[in-house]
């Protein structure tokens, strides 16, 4: 099942085009009946403190290859044709677009799996590093329980 | 001179004020033991690495003490917070 999934992975300092990924997912794709994908976006508000810009920092190198890994895991256990994982780095701002996760499949529940379990590992594992700056000076963005929690949901039985 | 490099990522190394090291390989066999040259060669680095962190060797995370050779790329990472 994984070696028929096309998988495009990219991380980059620049925007990316919600409509261009989405086509991307669908062009020549007669067989897929369901697409699914998340944007992350910058909020301007976090933990009740303003957020007036985030710095993201990651490992390059380490960053594709844990995403190409994530990307192979989900292709391994659901059907899905094809799937786009596109993380930015650097300066970015409120309402920003962050990261793309989207997944094609013939079915809907493998779509919604699928980009699901993406987007959970990719926060647990992906080597990003969030700073948010505000009015009151800049700190790094503390990891969550919640989000290490959520991946008990995709434990093998 | 054949090292290890050590890369230090985000609030790390901003503590430690460096991001990155070579290591003499003869100084790190294995994880454990570079990790102990840290401690003695920069003392005043010990709160810092006293924090969870994550440790990737060659790109991939590792738990627990691996072997190392010379030419291998370790790094030492606070928790990740993509997404």
């Amino acid at each position: 099942m994984a070696n028929e999934t096309m998988r495009v992975i990219r991380v980059q300092a620049e925007a990316f085009n919600i409509q261009q990924e989405y086509d991307a997912l669908c062009a020549g794709n007669r067989n897929d009946g369901a697409v699914v994908f998340f944007v992350g976006r910058v909020r301007d508000m976090n933990n009740d403190e303003a957020v007036t810009s985030l710095h993201l920092e990651h490992y390059p190198g380490m960053t594709e290859k844990t995403l190409a890994s994530i990307a192979q895991r989900a292709a391994q256990r659901w059907p899905l044709s094809r799937i786009r994982v596109v993380h930015r780095y650097g300066d970015l701002y409120p309402a920003d677009d962050i990261v793309f996760v989207g997944v094609s499949s013939p079915h809907r529940q493998a779509a919604f799996d699928g980009a699901s379990f993406i987007m959970d590992h990719l926060k647990t594992e992906a080597t990003f590093w969030k700073k948010e700056k505000g009015p009151k000076g800049s700190h790094w963005v503390e990891s969550r329980d919640s989000d290490q929690q959520r991946l008990a949901r995709w434990q093998d039985d | 001179m054949r090292t290890v490099q050590l890369k230090f990522f985000a609030r790390l190394r901003e503590q430690i004020g460096i991001a990155e090291i070579a290591i003499p390989a003869d100084q790190a066999p294995n994880l454990d033991k570079l990790m102990n040259w840290l401690q003695t060669q920069h003392p005043q680095w010990s709160d810092a690495l006293q924090q969870p962190l994550t440790r990737a060797v060659n790109e991939e995370v590792v738990n627990g003490n691996i072997d190392l050779k010379p030419g291998d790329q370790v790094a030492l990472f606070p928790p990740v917070t993509g997404g």
